[in-house]
């Protein structure tokens, strides 16, 4: 494949990656998944951005996408652009199109990834260090031997492990979740990657160690200033970490901000209900919120807008065609009607009631 | 780890002597003596002379007689006298293992060295043309019965073609020498070891399939891409030591497997074999051949599954024993 089919420009030379429209689909015996369906958004460098939504919604597959990790051959990305700005090469390429040996040149040494569940990550039947080692010898050719076994021993000692040495030669069965997560950052960090996908790091661990792995990963950005694209259902994750958040719904982003947008003034009724579904402390209720409903069957998605039959405000003209994004502010994007420029008063309220 | 196996092989002998137990059993309980078989059709034998060949034999006393008799003589290294061959039974196993041997052998080296490969490009490529092709000829060769097998086989490469022998072990007209005698050999172990090889490797290589699935869908194959490691060495490192643990454990107990098969291709091809004598043995009532045989077997069924059970702990670092 020629390098131009690839190589691209970045639209802002500030940002590390731009999704633009990403359309990744499952093609299923029982029909066309559209996990994700025209996605876009930006990654600044040195910056946080959280992905938020329900099981299911996309966020995943968006990251997967990014590594082109997608189980093919029924997982592919169908459209759009997923521009990279290879620093280390001065250019931009377009993940989606890039050649997967050139793809693998960019995982795990210029975009790294941290993964859900750190008991099943590792592979049981090498050791600590050697799966470490295997990361920086793979995009560090030329280091010896001798270099990259103290190198890792440093990542390790990096990540808040006492007794690295010991760990370096332990298979993975032998450490608990939270230190096994602490490896899985070590071995995304060994090769000083630009972005950082860590997807729902958190979730399989116990509520003190949760608060050590997030610390943990904002001191490393700081430290190697890598921008991470936090994917997360937790709320309270995401407004300790990010600096702008995406939400997202049945494959397509509904609302996304700053932080302080979406935390002091969403807008988009999903939002609004997953605020209001998080818990807080010293607050007596009787029982917590949720959003009434399922989400929609992804094979066969409706034509109006997605959370229409879950809305508590849903007016008329949510029948209508899909929303699209309409910028409120200048960094505040939402999907909703209820939002639109025209005066919204005019229109009947049909929803209100669960249903 | 030493302790385990010490405390297997204790466990060991328990088992061969309920084994022991179960073989003589079986063996004198089978109607038809090796009295009555010799001397079937033969009218000018009374029933006082079989009485007499009786007791030369040790087959007047009772069961329980008989077996202790066995067991004394069996612990001291002695397995008696074949009654067909008229020598000790160790004599004859340690004389024909070695066909046996080879056969079975060769035919595992075969099997493992096409069931591995095959099986893990089946499980690459899941639901393709390739994949179900390798599947539906693996299926095949389990269906196939390896009478009929040998029999189809004989019939295109001896008798149309001319190109292998038909059946024995070597060709005993030509009186080769030296390498002329061991490729001479290995030329009529082709057929028997392709019947082996085809009708056993399905089993094998489905197990390699499933296993692999199986771990090409685990998170530490997507963790291995994920750091840049090239496909072929996430295949080939990370995916194939995972895909070992179970086939060891397979593989282990498919040694006697092959012995006791071979029963019935050794006869087929005429191969002097243990397992062609083991057949002639049950026909005619040989009870020391019999047990001798059968406990070979079962040795071989427990160094099987200890030598599985050790390269266990060899391939899978969360295997301990203690």
């Amino acid at each position: 494949m020629p390098e131009s089919d690839y190589v691209t420009s970045m639209k802002n030379p500030s940002n590390i990656i731009e999704f633009d429209n990403l359309q990744t689909y499952f093609y299923t015996d029982a029909g066309t998944v559209k996990a994700v369906d025209g996605v876009s958004f930006d990654i600044p460098m040195g910056k946080t951005i959280g992905v938020v939504g329900e099981s299911g919604c996309g966020k995943s597959v968006t990251s997967l996408s990014l590594m082109r990790l997608l189980q093919g051959p029924q997982g592919q990305i169908a459209g759009g652009q997923l521009r990279y700005n290879q620093i280390s090469r001065k250019r931009a390429v377009d993940i989606a199109k890039i050649p997967i040996k050139e793809m693998q040149k960019i995982r795990g040494n210029e975009i790294a990834m941290i993964f859900q569940e750190p008991m099943t990550t590792l592979n049981p039947v090498f050791t600590i260090g050697s799966q470490i080692d295997e990361c920086i010898l793979m995009h560090n050719p030329k280091i010896s031997r001798k270099e990259v076994k103290v190198h890792s021993v440093e990542m390790l000692k990096l990540v808040g492990i006492a007794r690295a040495e010991g760990i370096y030669d332990s298979y993975p069965h032998e450490l608990s979740g939270g230190m096994r997560q602490r490896v899985v950052i070590a071995m995304a960090l060994s090769c000083n990657p630009q972005l950082i996908i860590a997807d729902e790091p958190t979730t399989a661990l116990d509520v003190t160690i949760q608060a050590q792995i997030l610390d943990l990963l904002r001191g490393l950005k700081d430290k190697i200033n890598a921008s991470i694209m936090l994917i997360t259902h937790d709320l309270g994750v995401v407004a300790e970490m990010a600096d702008y958040v995406v939400v997202m719904y049945a494959g397509r982003i509904v609302e996304q901000g700053t932080a302080d947008d979406i935390f002091n003034k969403p807008m988009h009724p999903y939002t609004i209900g997953l605020m209001k579904s998080k818990p807080v402390l010293n607050e007596q209720v009787e029982r917590l919120y949720s959003i009434p409903g399922n989400v929609p069957n992804p094979i066969n998605l409706p034509p109006h807008c997605y959370f229409k039959n879950r809305c508590e405000k849903c007016v008329e003209i949510c029948s209508g065609v899909y929303p699209e994004l309409i910028q409120v502010t200048s960094t505040h994007k939402v999907s909703c009607y209820l939002h639109a420029k025209p005066d919204m008063s005019k229109y009947r309220v049909i929803g209100g009631k669960r249903l | 780890m030493r302790q385990y196996i010490v405390r297997r092989l204790f466990i060991s002998i328990i088992v061969l002597f309920g084994v022991s137990v179960m073989l003589y059993l079986l063996g004198r309980l089978t109607p038809g003596d090796y009295v009555t078989s010799i001397t079937a059709g033969n009218p000018n034998i009374t029933v006082e002379m079989q009485e007499r060949m009786r007791e030369v034999y040790g087959l007047d006393k009772g069961i329980v007689e008989g077996y202790l008799n066995w067991l004394w003589d069996a612990l001291r290294g002695d397995f008696g006298l074949s009654f067909l061959y008229q020598k000790p039974v160790t004599e004859i196993i340690m004389r024909y293992v070695p066909i046996t041997f080879t056969l079975a052998f060769s035919a595992m080296v075969f099997e493992i060295l096409l069931a591995i490969p095959f099986g893990i490009i089946a499980a690459r490529k899941q639901y393709s043309r390739t994949d179900y092709f390798i599947v539906a000829v693996a299926l095949v060769g389990i269906s196939l019965p390896s009478f009929f097998f040998a029999a189809i086989l004989k019939r295109i490469f001896a008798i149309g073609l001319g190109v292998l022998p038909l059946s024995g072990m070597v060709n005993a007209r030509a009186g080769y020498t030296g390498w002329a005698r061991i490729a001479d050999i290995g030329k009529h172990l082709v057929l028997p070891v392709t019947v082996f090889v085809v009708t056993g490797v399905g089993g094998l290589l489905r197990y390699v399939r499933t296993n692999m699935l199986e771990v090409l869908n685990a998170d530490y194959v997507r963790t291995a891409r994920a750091k840049g490691v090239p496909e072929y060495k996430v295949i080939g490192k990370h995916a194939f030591r995972n895909t070992l643990i179970p086939i060891v454990t397979m593989v282990g107990n498919m040694i006697p497997g092959l012995f006791s098969g071979a029963v019935i291709t050794e006869g087929i091809f005429s191969l002097e074999g243990l397992g062609n004598i083991a057949i002639k043995a049950v026909q005619s009532g040989d009870i020391p051949y019999l047990m001798g045989f059968n406990m070979f077997i079962a040795v071989l069924t427990i160094i099987g599954t200890l030598i599985s059970d050790i390269l266990y702990a060899v391939v899978d670092p969360r295997v301990r024993y203690s």
